[in-house]
């Protein structure tokens, strides 16, 4: 259980001469996603079923899960989860939380040991209070200062999640394996997001499975990333830094760092995938200025590749496609939940009577928030 | 095995609800050598590959959602589904014929070569990319409501047909065509697409040449309605005196010039 991180580079060499090339399935990641516009609180075991029935999707090499509304509880605390190395290691990380958080609890995330993942690091979650706190925007420069240092150590210790009544579970493994292994059954929340992944270009480690998360946002991604060099030498200048190997961490950093300009989520989904040139010249003038202006501003943050992303935040989702829709993504509907996933089947697997279905187009953000925000929201 | 009748013939029905893609496929293919020449899966969500690689007459009918590929590079079969299919049906095929009473997904028709596919609703994105056809036995797509982006993309040969049964027309000039996304017919050297309604340049990419025509007018366009009509047991013969725009490849070579030094 405990492991230095010889051993976890060697067992991430394991991962490696066990599943790559000898299992090929052509296919992408899966992502999939809902949430209950009233706020009501969900079992996990639903968004392990959504997953479940894309298994062929991922290839073991990583799989998470996220979810707002799991820490009714403890709903003010800012929830650390961590992956770490060591019990040494995570004296360092308690050290760098202690800098500018009070830790009110901290203990070892409750997980099934057993199998492969008899072999899993130590995933462990603090609840914090911040130390000093003057204003709002001061406590993500908090959030963002602290996350960095953390995974700066990686891979001995990197943060799986940050945000307040939000909780990200990940790793190594199928998304059912993963959902075993983290009893995602014993979690309730009222938004839900899901990841298998077949990892192509970054290596499959527990750090680099999805869901990505930074304070109130997380991201799990199907595609992949083109632009993360320029995207990333953008978000180096505003204290941004990549040090997990994957990606989609781009993604999310690139989010949370509009979201705290104040940009709402429309403006948001403009930046990540702006409509094109040609499509401008034919809009008509106020909007066309916008779309030139954020093309302009922000064109370090433009995502190009192929790409399709859920994203979470307090009290709401966010799905989005790239512009030219080279992934697939459904919605669906039913009562008071919406409903996301790479297939159409997944919907109906764990919601056979959705009232409507149809496919994201390419560059058009679906944003859902609860009706009762307040429900959701932290007071 | 249970055995069921619909409409006066016997059929054999797969309980699918939960059966991994795997195992059902091994199952269709077992008692499709044996000869049958009905089945019924039920229960059908998301499995893929259904019917994939087969040959022969027989005809499948599927209940749920079909999962990807549906009916890949099979040469003969019959499949008509009461529901949706995902992205990829008919990819690569290269004979018989996919009938869907819902919706497609995305490369609908990828690279097929022969046979049809008829839609009811709506098709994804980048549907008929790289639609070949065979002498012997032409490719045709048919899309009862509207498609999205690159429809048509590099395609070689075939037919695309797009009615937007649902959608009522009354395009302004330089209006988009609500039946279709943009970059229409990219790379497009092959072939005929068929969208009712007129389409304004910008919406299309490919160096193609456009005419308008009706059904009346184009007996293969008449005769592909008929089909589609036909076989969703649908009356389209109100579409019959609407204006159709028809794309066609300008020349045998539309892209000669592009990748040398004269471009």
């Amino acid at each position: 259980m405990v492991c230095g991180v010889e051993e976890m580079a060697e067992r991430r060499a394991d991962d490696h001469q066990s599943y790559e090339g000898k299992i090929r399935i052509p296919s992408g990641c899966a992502v999939a996603g809902f949430i209950n516009k009233t706020g009501e609180r969900v079992n996990g075991r639903t968004i392990a079923e959504m997953m479940a029935l894309m298994k062929e999707r991922s290839n073991g090499l990583g799989a998470g899960y996220a979810a707002y509304g799991i820490y009714p509880d403890y709903r003010r605390a800012y929830a650390f989860h961590l992956i770490l190395a060591d019990h040494q290691t995570r004296e360092e990380v308690e050290a760098i939380l202690a800098r500018n958080f009070r830790i009110t609890e901290g203990h070892e995330i409750p997980v099934r040991r057993t199998g492969r993942n008899k072999k899993a690091p130590l995933l462990w979650r603090y609840f914090c209070d911040p130390l000093r706190l003057d204003r709002d925007s001061a406590l993500d420069e908090l959030l963002l200062a602290t996350t960095m240092r953390i995974n700066r150590l990686a891979p001995r210790a990197s943060v799986m999640s940050c945000g307040q009544n939000l909780g990200v579970f990940k790793g190594v493994g199928d998304p059912e394996e993963i959902a075993e292994f983290y009893r995602i059954d014993q979690y309730h929340g009222y938004s839900w997001i899901g990841h298998g992944r077949f990892p192509t270009n970054t290596p499959g480690w527990w750090g680099g499975a999805h869901p990505f998360s930074l304070g109130e946002i997380a991201v799990v991604h199907n595609g992949e990333l083109s632009s993360y060099g320029t995207n990333k030498s953008v978000l180096e200048n505003f204290g941004y830094e990549l040090s997990l190997r994957t990606d989609t961490e781009v993604m999310a950093y690139a989010i949370h760092h509009l979201r705290r300009q104040n940009m709402s989520w429309p403006m948001v989904a403009k930046v990540l995938a702006p409509p094109h040139w040609a499509e401008l010249e034919r809009m008509a003038e106020p909007e066309r200025e916008l779309a030139a202006a954020l093309r302009r501003i922000y064109g370090g943050l433009l995502m190009n590749g192929p790409f399709s992303i859920i994203v979470a935040f307090q009290g709401g989702l966010m799905a989005l496609n790239d512009r030219l829709k080279l992934r697939a993504l459904v919605a669906g509907t039913s009562g008071t939940g919406l409903y996301l996933a790479s297939e159409e089947a997944a919907i109906r697997q764990v919601c056979p009577r959705v009232e409507e279905v149809w496919p994201l187009p390419g560059g058009e953000a679906l944003i859902c928030c609860a009706e009762e925000e307040s429900a959701c929201h932290v007071a | 095995m249970i055995r069921t009748t619909v409409g006066g013939r016997a059929m054999k029905v797969i309980e699918s609800k939960g059966v991994p893609y795997r195992e059902l496929n091994r199952e269709i293919r077992r008692l499709v050598a044996a000869g049958e020449d009905r089945l019924l899966l039920r229960g059908v969500n998301g499995q893929r590959y259904i019917g994939a690689g087969l040959k022969g007459m027989a005809r499948l009918e599927i209940e749920g959602t079909a999962g990807n590929n549906l009916g890949a590079m099979m040469n003969g079969l019959s499949i008509y589904v009461h529901g949706n299919v995902q992205d990829g049906a008919g990819n690569t095929m290269s004979g018989g014929e996919i009938v869907v009473r819902g919706s497609a997904g995305d490369i609908t028709g990828y690279a097929m070569r022969g046979g049809k596919i008829l839609i009811q609703g709506n098709a994804g994105w980048r549907v008929g990319i790289h639609m070949k056809s065979r002498e012997d036995q032409p490719a045709v797509l048919v899309i009862g409501g509207k498609a999205g982006d690159f429809l048509g993309e590099y395609m070689a040969g075939g037919t695309i047909v797009v009615l937007g049964l649902d959608t009522p027309l009354h395009q302004e000039r330089e209006s988009a065509n609500p039946l279709i996304g943009n970059y229409l017919a990219s790379g497009m050297h092959g072939g005929t697409i068929y969208i009712r309604g007129r389409i304004p340049a910008w919406q299309i990419r490919g160096q193609v040449q456009t005419g308008l025509t009706t059904p009346e007018e184009s007996p293969p366009l008449w005769n592909w309605i008929e089909q589609f009509a036909a076989g969703l047991h649908l009356d389209c013969s109100g579409l019959f005196r609407e204006i159709f725009t028809c794309l066609m490849p300008q020349g045998a070579r539309p892209y000669a010039h592009l990748y040398d030094h004269s471009a």
